[in-house]
């Protein structure tokens, strides 16, 4: 049984160690925010934060993770995150919004390295994070949004 | 513009009813006792079926929404006809989606089937959910009428406030609900003129942003029944491919693995959550019959395709004398086309969760297609179409994908419950791997065109022939062999020239490879093929290529003034450095007429970019413009991603493709700036979810050539830098 940190809150996992995080998140504690969209880390929908950095949780085997701060979409609460999160909803980015909760992730960690990334710097940092909608001309646009929102 | 007073047709006469909790519920008035949209109160009401419009006691209105939420924003659009003709405030609209009801959820623009479809929605519900919201406002005005005596003529509503002036009174919807509910239903409802809409028009937040920016808004792929389990499925690796024999004592070693089933698509592997279905199925050994499995290659059937094309098909359209045309030109042109497969590769797999008792078979997913699973699952199960309940979710995209063959995945997952037995529900998840290689795609076609140009320079002759898949035969949308498949030639029959002699026709070969709609269907590969070979006639002439368009749309004023738009906001005139170049394209599909002006950079590396794309739509009244602009947005990046990388390839039999390494779908750093100019109309609404896709690629492919002088003829695009 390995303890984990998630959202401020201690778990005791019962899954088998080799559970990749994701689905420790969806099935056993429900929270399914974080998105299952390749199972291969190539797409960034399943993206959350481990110690502040954006990791894929698809292929994160959970037990290794013990004694580090996780945050998902449902417990993000970082200055970032919170002027992503307002961009996103001024902007009406998502379209399906599947992806969204990896996309919003992925821009958070990005302005918490650079507080004001140009287009290429955010084409850098989200394309890991695939968006079937397209919706990345809104995403682009929110960044900068954000980037404005922090300044 | 329908405006006035709407005479309302006997079927369409709307009755109220006291739902439980003070609701007051309107919906057209046939009897019986279909639960409505899943609420509790409607569910203990049984004035209830076919309600499009729930007001509670706290004045919350719920607008009841017949098509499935699939991110092109229709919640939001259905909402916003509603909240007009009711003059509600926009905080007070809720959304619910509406169960599987065909005689009451019918599309009208499909006859007796429900679903979602054709960029269909805001066209054909645009009058049905305006009168809806105007009766509802009639009765409340009567309701207050009754209560303050006073004439109803004096009573006003504005955001939600129900206002009677001369007194000084007011009251809430929620204030008047109980009355309302007791006022006869008005046979004549006026509609709004369009120039006192409120929210038509203009743009209202999304209904469902909320719950997309903090992970709240639940899929498919997240909802958790008590009881339920997970089910992947070892689907036959060649497509008609059956099971031979299996051995799952591996498998059932797994932790939380329940149950190893076989059913008619293959072995479902059951357990306790996804994590142990996939080990479980992974551990699963099973030995396929392929004596009557597909072994054949794309590649194959190309080749199979270019022969077939030598031949005169079955016409879709003959205008004039294209042999004769062709006799007396100058001048003959000629190009062939490739597209290939393609995957939809929603965000979202594909899944479902079935649940089958003695009650029925009760599904909980994002249903594109509810008429259809719904007598699909019916049959699978020896039910009665109305023992499968369809209770509705978010979808996380669908392209077309979800609107499966002969209820497909839906029927599945059914067929999975059933043998689970138990009354457990279960969830069916088509990994990415299963939904990259088990079809269905948008077909694989071949296309010849011809053009003919007389000795004074004009375009005198134009043969399309188009060689592919029917996507309706073996459906229950097919018309009969007979009958041309539309599905393979829109877009192409209809090229809006004035050409005097047009031929299009159409081979459907029968391949054993499953194929599907894909969003704009044929227009995404028609509009490729019609706009890139008249860009090239253009050229052949020496003449501009958006002047010799507008200059052969003169009887068409609406796909001029997108061409006109477009370019204008483009700068089509200025000059480009060498190595960049820019490029127009024009399509009308789903009845709205699109132009899209691109700009490309064409590099020496070897490399290209889509640097800017400036597109003009004409879609009627944009209910919500910037829904529009997103799904124009949208579309451009969908075709783009199939004009740049997307390709599936068959091999032995075996799709190449698997993930997103081997299928390369569009990413931030390839999407282009996207400028939106709708052009004002007061027309009824046209399409919006798919018409902004056809015009990308050609538009590219044209930007392309005048980059590099060289033609591209078949899609992805492959670009070889000139040494």
């Amino acid at each position: 049984m390995t303890k984990l940190r998630i959202n401020q809150r201690d778990f005791d996992i019962r899954a088998a160690d080799d559970t990749p995080l994701l689905w420790v998140l969806r099935d056993e504690l429900g929270l399914t925010g974080t998105k299952y969209g390749c199972g291969k880390a190539l797409c960034g929908a399943c993206t959350v934060f481990v110690d502040g950095q954006a990791v894929r949780s698809c292929t994160l085997p959970h037990a290794a993770l013990s004694g580090k701060e996780i945050t998902t979409i449902e417990g993000v609460d970082s200055e970032e995150s919170r002027a992503v999160q307002a961009a996103w909803l001024e902007i009406d980015v998502a379209q399906c919004g599947y992806c969204q909760s990896g996309q919003i992730l992925a821009a958070a960690a990005l302005l918490a390295r650079n507080r004001n990334p140009s287009d290429d710097d955010i084409d850098h940092a989200m394309d890991g994070n695939i968006c079937r909608c397209a919706t990345y001309v809104r995403i682009r646009a929110a960044i900068h949004r954000a980037a404005e929102l922090l300044a | 513009m329908s405006t006035g007073v709407v005479k309302l047709k006997r079927r369409e006469f709307m009755k109220y009813g006291l739902a439980a909790g003070g609701s007051l519920t309107l919906g057209v008035g046939l009897a019986g006792a279909a639960a409505a949209a899943g609420t509790d109160s409607a569910k203990a009401n049984s004035f209830v079926p076919n309600v499009f419009i729930r007001i509670d006691k706290d004045s919350a209105v719920t607008v009841i929404a017949k098509h499935l939420e699939m991110g092109q924003g229709i919640y939001t659009g259905l909402s916003t006809l509603v909240a007009d003709e009711l003059d509600a405030d926009w905080s007070q609209i809720r959304v619910e989606g509406a169960p599987a009801d065909t005689a009451r959820y019918n599309n009208l623009g499909w006859g007796a089937y429900q679903g979602t479809g054709g960029s269909s929605s805001m066209r054909s519900g645009f009058l049905q959910m305006r009168r809806a919201g105007a009766s509802a406002r009639a009765m409340l005005i009567n309701a207050a009428a009754g209560a303050w005596q006073v004439p109803a003529s004096e009573i006003t509503i504005t955001k939600g406030q129900i206002t009677h002036t001369a007194s000084g009174r007011t009251a809430t919807f929620g204030d008047m609900a109980v009355a309302a509910a007791a006022e006869s239903v008005p046979q004549d409802v006026v509609l709004k003129d369009p120039v006192d809409f409120v929210y038509i028009g203009h743009d209202v937040a999304r209904v469902d942003k909320s719950p997309k920016v903090d992970g709240s808004a639940i899929y498919t792929q997240d909802l958790r029944l008590p009881g339920m389990l997970t089910a992947l499925v070892a689907h036959p690796p060649r497509f008609g491919g059956t099971v031979k024999s299996f051995d799952a004592s591996a498998a059932k070693l797994v932790d939380g693995v329940t149950t190893v089933v076989q059913i008619d698509s293959g072995i479902a592997v059951v357990a306790e959550n996804f994590w142990a279905a996939q080990q479980g199925r992974d551990a699963l050994i099973v030995k396929w019959d392929e004596s009557h499995a597909f072994r054949g290659s794309s590649d194959d059937i190309l080749a199979q395709y270019r022969a077939l094309a030598s031949q005169p098909g079955k016409v879709a359209r003959r205008d004039g004398n294209i042999e004769a045309a062709f006799a007396a030109a100058d001048k003959i042109v000629e190009a062939a086309y490739e597209f290939p497969y393609l995957a939809h590769a929603t965000m979202e797999p594909l899944n479902c969760i079935a649940q089958v008792s003695e009650r029925g078979c009760e599904l909980w997913y994002g249903a594109q297609l509810q008429t259809g699973d719904q007598q699909d699952v019916a049959a699978a199960l020896e039910l009665d179409v109305d023992k499968v309940t369809i209770n509705m979710l978010y979808a996380g995209g669908s392209f077309g994908r979800r609107a499966d063959r002969n209820g497909g995945y839906v029927v599945e997952a059914a067929r999975i419950a059933k043998a689970v037995g138990s009354n457990r529900p279960v969830k069916l998840v088509w990994t990415r791997e299963d939904d990259m290689r088990g079809g269905a795609y948008r077909p694989l076609n071949y296309h010849i065109v011809r053009g003919g140009i007389d000795a004074t320079g004009r375009i005198t002759a134009w043969q399309h022939r188009i060689v592919g898949q029917s996507i309706l035969t073996g459906t229950s949308f097919s018309q009969g062999p007979e009958v041309v498949d539309r599905t393979t030639v829109e877009g192409a029959s209809s090229l809006p020239y004035a050409i005097a002699n047009v031929t299009v026709d159409v081979h459907n070969p029968a391949i054993p490879v499953p194929v599907l709609w894909w969003r704009s269907v044929a227009h995404s590969h028609t509009a490729f093929s019609t706009e890139t070979f008249f860009d090239e006639l253009a050229y052949t002439l020496g003449q501009d290529p958006l002047a010799l368009r507008l200059a052969l749309l003169s009887h068409d004023k609406r796909k001029q003034e997108v061409l006109r738009l477009a370019a204008a906001r483009a700068g089509w005139d200025k000059p480009l450095p060498k190595g960049r170049g820019r490029g127009i394209a024009l399509h009308e599909a789903f009845k709205t007429c699109v132009a899209e002006v691109v700009e490309v950079s064409a590099n020496s590396d070897g490399t290209f970019s889509v640097d800017k794309v400036t597109a003009a739509v004409d879609c009627g009244i944009a209910v919500n413009p910037d829904i529009v602009a997103a799904q124009m947005q949208g579309s451009i990046g969908f075709g783009l991603s199939a004009a740049l990388g997307d390709e599936i390839t068959i091999t032995d039999g075996i799709v190449q493709q698997s993930n997103f390494d081997t299928y390369p779908v569009l990413r931030m750093s390839q999407m282009p700036r996207v400028d939106v100019h709708v052009v004002p109309s007061s027309a009824d609404p046209t399409g919006v979810g798919e018409p902004g896709l056809p015009p990308i690629a050609p538009a590219v492919a044209n930007a392309m050539f005048a980059a590099t002088g060289k033609r591209y003829h078949r899609l992805p695009l492959q670009y070889t830098a000139q040494s």
